[in-house]
């Protein structure tokens, strides 16, 4: 069982990406050996209100079994709440926010108030650190990356909330997870799309350091290969439990 | 067959004390992945004695000898660009004969001169005498200046291969970071300009934009920095091409641009 924690659906705005509608998503899935994939609506990160892409995302989810939707809050909008109801009834598996594309605090009293609700309901928060490689991102797409210090703010301020981390590197992790106690590093998931493999080996260390345990697969796709995560995980020396817990087991339990 | 175009070694004056473990996690992932030949560079003291994209003389000779040396001791699976500061020509002229002359089979320019200024065309008519490619480091679109290092981007290797119709170069790492869209269209229709497939980057529509630009006869596979993105890029490939435009990525066209007896099978 592999499931994709980190996938949109949906077109980009800042440049031609293949492979974004679901029946691409499908198609990627099958080349790469993606049983499930954890799915977000990319165009509305960029929209004014990012739930309103959210009613089709859970009608495209609720055609393909293999989707899960990952619907979208903003904390900055009145009815941002709504939004949590309604994932809660439709059974998501996280709500995602991105507060650098929304132009929020990404500590501020919005996220708080997010991070509150997700922990007392028990739905885990996803936060993207960056869409694309700063480097190339178009002239316009001018959203900050999320910084490290906003995660560890932002994991001490409900002790029940629980963070889903997608496209950090390996400073970033290493600068938040030993920048938190256990118990606050136990309540965070890092997928595994931005860490590089060998011969810097920047996974594998981090395997040994913080733990199999707090690493689950992810891709970025359509915006990135799939194939990449998957090209990691073969470079790797893991035993066949370590591998199921970073390729499912990890984020099917959840544990707390 | 599998020649990885953009590969880099470390060695014991550079600042990495794990320098060791790198050499062979590369080694390592090779196997693993069926690299048959790493051609690589070393880019003087990494940083320790020099800055990593100025290095001085005494550094890239050091470098250079150590890649010699790994070449040597590795026969089957290194071989080695000649890496040159052109800002001192008597010395970069001098370490070409010398390194050329050992058994590398490339010229690697860095990040020490803009690709585009005259001082890179004493190095470029060593390149065609020798018959040996020239690996220019790229920032894909440069819009400033970056510290550390005098980046070219595309437009200026462009101008410098015009200026050489006879030298083949290489576009490197392509998914390095930068605006690769802003490069391609560049070098659409400079028949010597190659596009090196390596870097972190993994950007879904990328391999599809370098073949429609290019087209497969221009491209070669490398892995830089990051082995596994190099092997996605791979396995992205053998679904997106037929097996002889695979074969073309993946080592044919490089054998055609490095010296007739750069690798194994030649």
């Amino acid at each position: 069982m592999r499931i994709d924690v980190n996938s949109f659906v949906g077109a980009y705005p800042f440049r031609k990406v293949p492979g974004t509608s679901s029946d691409g998503l499908l198609r990627s899935m099958d080349r790469v050996g993606i049983d499930q994939a954890w799915v977000a609506h990319l165009p509305s990160v960029f929209w004014r209100d990012p739930a309103d892409g959210n009613a089709w995302l859970y009608e495209t989810a609720g055609r393909q079994s293999r989707f899960r939707p990952v619907p979208a809050v903003h904390p900055g909008l009145a009815d941002w709440e709504q939004s949590i109801a309604e994932a809660l009834s439709a059974g998501v598996p996280a709500v995602r926010c991105d507060p650098m594309y929304y132009g929020l605090d990404p500590v501020g009293s919005e996220m708080r108030a997010l991070v509150k609700v997700c922990g007392k309901e028990q739905v885990p928060l996803m936060l993207a650190v960056r869409l694309e490689d700063s480097r190339q991102r178009h002239p316009n797409d001018r959203a900050g990356e999320l910084p490290p210090s906003a995660v560890r703010t932002l994991v001490r301020s409900d002790s029940r909330v629980r963070l889903l981390v997608t496209h950090a590197d390996r400073p970033f992790i290493e600068e938040v997870h030993f920048g938190s106690t256990p118990e606050e590093s136990a309540r965070l998931w890092w997928d595994i799309s931005w860490v590089w493999g060998p011969p810097e080996d920047h996974l594998e260390t981090l395997l040994g350091t913080i733990g199999v345990e707090r690493f689950v697969f992810g891709t970025g796709q359509p915006l990135r290969l799939p194939e990449t995560s998957v090209a990691k995980l073969d470079l790797l020396d893991l035993s066949k439990e370590q591998r199921a817990a970073i390729e499912s087991k990890n984020i099917v339990i959840w544990p707390l | 067959m599998l020649i990885d175009v953009h590969a880099h070694f470390l060695h014991d004056r550079s600042p990495r004390l794990d320098w060791l473990a790198r050499n062979a996690s590369r080694l390592r992932a090779g196997e693993r992945v069926g690299i048959t030949v790493h051609v690589a560079s070393i880019l003087g003291s990494w940083g320790a004695s020099s800055p990593i994209y100025f290095p001085s003389p005494p550094d890239l000779e050091y470098g250079n000898d150590f890649l010699l040396q790994l070449q040597r001791s590795n026969p089957a699976r290194i071989r080695g660009y000649a890496v040159v500061n052109p800002n001192f020509t008597t010395h970069a002229l001098a370490e070409l004969a010398r390194c050329l002359d050992a058994g590398m089979i490339g010229i690697k320019l860095a990040a020490s001169r803009r690709a585009n200024d005259p001082l890179l065309d004493p190095i470029c008519r060593v390149a065609r005498e020798r018959s040996v490619p020239v690996l220019q480091h790229i920032w894909q679109h440069r819009r400033r200046e970056y510290p550390g290092q005098e980046a070219s981007d595309a437009a200026e290797l462009g101008a410098l291969a015009a200026r050489h119709p006879g030298v083949n170069f290489l576009l490197a790492h392509i998914g390095g970071g930068g605006d690769w869209i802003h490069s391609l269209a560049v070098v659409r229709d400079l028949p010597n300009v190659f596009v090196d497939l390596s870097g972190s980057g993994v950007d879904g529509g990328m391999l599809e934009a370098c073949v429609e630009a290019v087209g497969v006869e221009r491209l070669l596979w490398g892995c830089d920095l990051t082995i596994d993105t190099g092997w996605a890029k791979l396995r992205y490939l053998e679904h997106m091409l037929t097996g002889d435009e695979l074969e073309l990525v993946k080592w044919r066209n490089a054998s055609r641009i490095f010296p007739p007896t750069a690798f194994p099978t030649d």
